[in-house]
């Protein structure tokens, strides 16, 4: 019996599996079918086997895990800053009729407007390097936290906010123990997408600042030598980044929390 | 003497720049424990009054006397059930709902943990005080919401048509355990309903109020033992009267 159950448990495993590689599968297939029969030369389009072992090469002698180190902590950095910066004011705009009335204006227009559209600006106001990245990454990833958090000061239900000044509750409390948490669903959706821009938004900058390390850099450099396994293999890592940012990152958060008080549905 | 008194109480509104006439002139008087329920079609005003008694809108004529003094405001002295479930703190389990307005008044933390299953046990909860909102029914969510306004322990209930979202059968189970509750605290209670057999179980006195502008028609003291039993003709014929009012 318990034999059974496991061998149907283990069954059920490798099924989801399966599932779950079948779409990348049918690319890698497509992917191998173009490097054989389509136009371009192998050295501008690699085969599978050749970005895999370009890739373990690159891990192997370090070179991979330093540049993406150099670009989660700039990433990091960038996003700690936005992200503070967002929650502080769309928590003010969402509280305050006079910072409504002054900052909607404002950030309906900034917010639509891509990050890298102020590149060459950061660049001439904060040089080249690690500054104008980091702060075009934070300035980036600010707007949608702002618009979200707003939102969600916005949304946090009028019978909360009475219920919990009928017992008593002070303006201080009422932010701290009703709004923050009422609005945290609207936050993390905030953060959630602040941290995409600013991980698209760094990448991009990373070719423009001239940063010393980096995967954008890494990228933009192999260019010169037509390294476009070395460029894919890039180009992976990030993918695999921003996904486990959203898997293990976001997810985890909201598992432990909105999920849990039923506040959002997964 | 009257806990609460209302004086001449009115209300008036604009809306869409027309001025609306929500009370007029609503006088009664609440005893210490007694229980009142007021009863009236929608648009009576009963709601605007329950507002009032609670303190989150100001007589425009008229006023409410507490103990005696004039009430300004909200306080800690009233609780409030409201009819929306959402009235909980989803982000809160049912205990540390229950504890929040202990938290507010400073209370350590084993303390209100301690008064927050007591009061949950009274609704016939504590197996459920690590519950949160969403995965209780709506019966038990509107239980955990009587043990939090009972929890800090004003001297005063206010009750909002709280089981007017509940079907028929646990609107019952509720109304036999809010009148053992009412029993074991011994709170005043003003209970606002447009079910009249609801408030002839639950009142010692049913004040009827009519609509437009909202008005107080009649007082009936509902002289009925406890546990009264709605099958029986005397029952009915207060809901008769009652109904003969609205």
């Amino acid at each position: 019996m318990f034999r059974a159950s496991a061998t149907l448990g283990l069954r059920r495993a490798a099924w989801g599996l399966a599932q779950l590689a079948f779409p990348f599968v049918v690319v890698a297939i497509a992917w191998e079918a173009f490097a054989i029969l389509g136009p371009f030369p192998p050295r501008l389009f690699p085969r599978l086997d050749v970005i895999g072992s370009t890739f373990v090469r690159l891990i192997a002698t370090g070179i991979l895990p330093l540049h993406a180190l150099d670009t989660i902590l700039r990433l990091a950095a960038g996003f700690a800053l936005g992200g503070v910066v967002g929650v502080v004011v769309g928590m003010l705009m969402g509280r305050h009729r006079w910072a409504e009335d002054l900052l909607v204006p404002v950030v309906s227009v900034g917010n639509p407007i891509p990050g890298l559209a102020y590149a060459p600006l950061f660049v001439l106001w904060f040089g080249l390097g690690n500054l104008p990245a980091v702060l075009l990454v934070g300035f980036s990833a600010t707007f949608p936290v702002i618009v979200n958090t707003w939102t969600g000061v916005k949304a946090v239900k009028d019978i909360w906010i009475r219920a919990a000044q009928v017992m008593g509750a002070a303006d201080r409390q009422l932010f701290r123990k009703v709004v923050l948490p009422g609005a945290l669903p609207y936050v993390l959706t905030g953060l959630r997408l602040g941290l995409a821009r600013a991980w698209r938004v760094l990448i991009a900058v990373e070719m423009l600042t001239s940063v010393s390390v980096g995967l954008g850099w890494l990228i933009f450099g192999a260019r010169e030598f037509m390294n476009t396994d070395v460029m894919l293999a890039g180009i992976a890592v990030i993918g695999i980044v921003g996904l486990a940012l959203e898997k293990l990152v976001f997810e985890r958060i909201e598992q432990f929390t909105v999920v849990r008080w039923g506040m959002m549905q997964r | 003497m009257d806990q609460i008194e209302l004086r001449a109480v009115s209300f008036e509104y604009t809306a869409n720049g027309r001025r609306v006439l929500a009370l007029s002139d609503v006088a009664f008087g609440v005893g210490v424990s007694e229980f009142v329920c007021v009863v009236g079609r929608s648009g009576c005003g009963k709601t605007t009054l329950l507002n009032i008694l609670a303190g989150f809108l100001t007589p425009t004529k008229g006023e409410v006397l507490m103990d005696g003094k004039t009430l300004h405001g909200r306080g800690l002295d009233r609780g409030v059930v409201f009819q929306d479930f959402a009235q909980l703190f989803p982000w809160r389990t049912a205990q540390r709902n229950v504890e929040f307005g202990l938290e507010m008044k400073g209370v350590p933390r084993d303390e209100r943990a301690a008064t927050a299953r007591r009061f949950l046990t009274l609704v016939g909860l504590d197996k459920f005080t690590g519950a949160y909102p969403h995965e209780l029914s709506g019966g038990m969510q509107q239980r955990v919401a009587i043990a939090r306004a009972l929890a800090y322990n004003p001297s005063v209930l206010l009750m909002d048509e709280p089981f007017a979202a509940l079907d028929a059968l646990t609107r019952e189970d509720m109304q036999r355990l809010l009148a053992d509750v009412w029993r074991e605290t011994k709170k005043t209670v003003v209970y606002v309903t447009h079910n009249v057999a609801e408030a002839v179980y639950l009142a010692d006195r049913i004040v009827i109020m009519t609509p437009h502008p909202g008005t107080v028609k009649s007082q009936i003291t509902v002289t009925l033992r406890r546990p009264r039993d709605p099958l029986s003709i005397e029952f009915l014929e207060y809901q008769k009267r009652v109904v003969a009012d609205l």
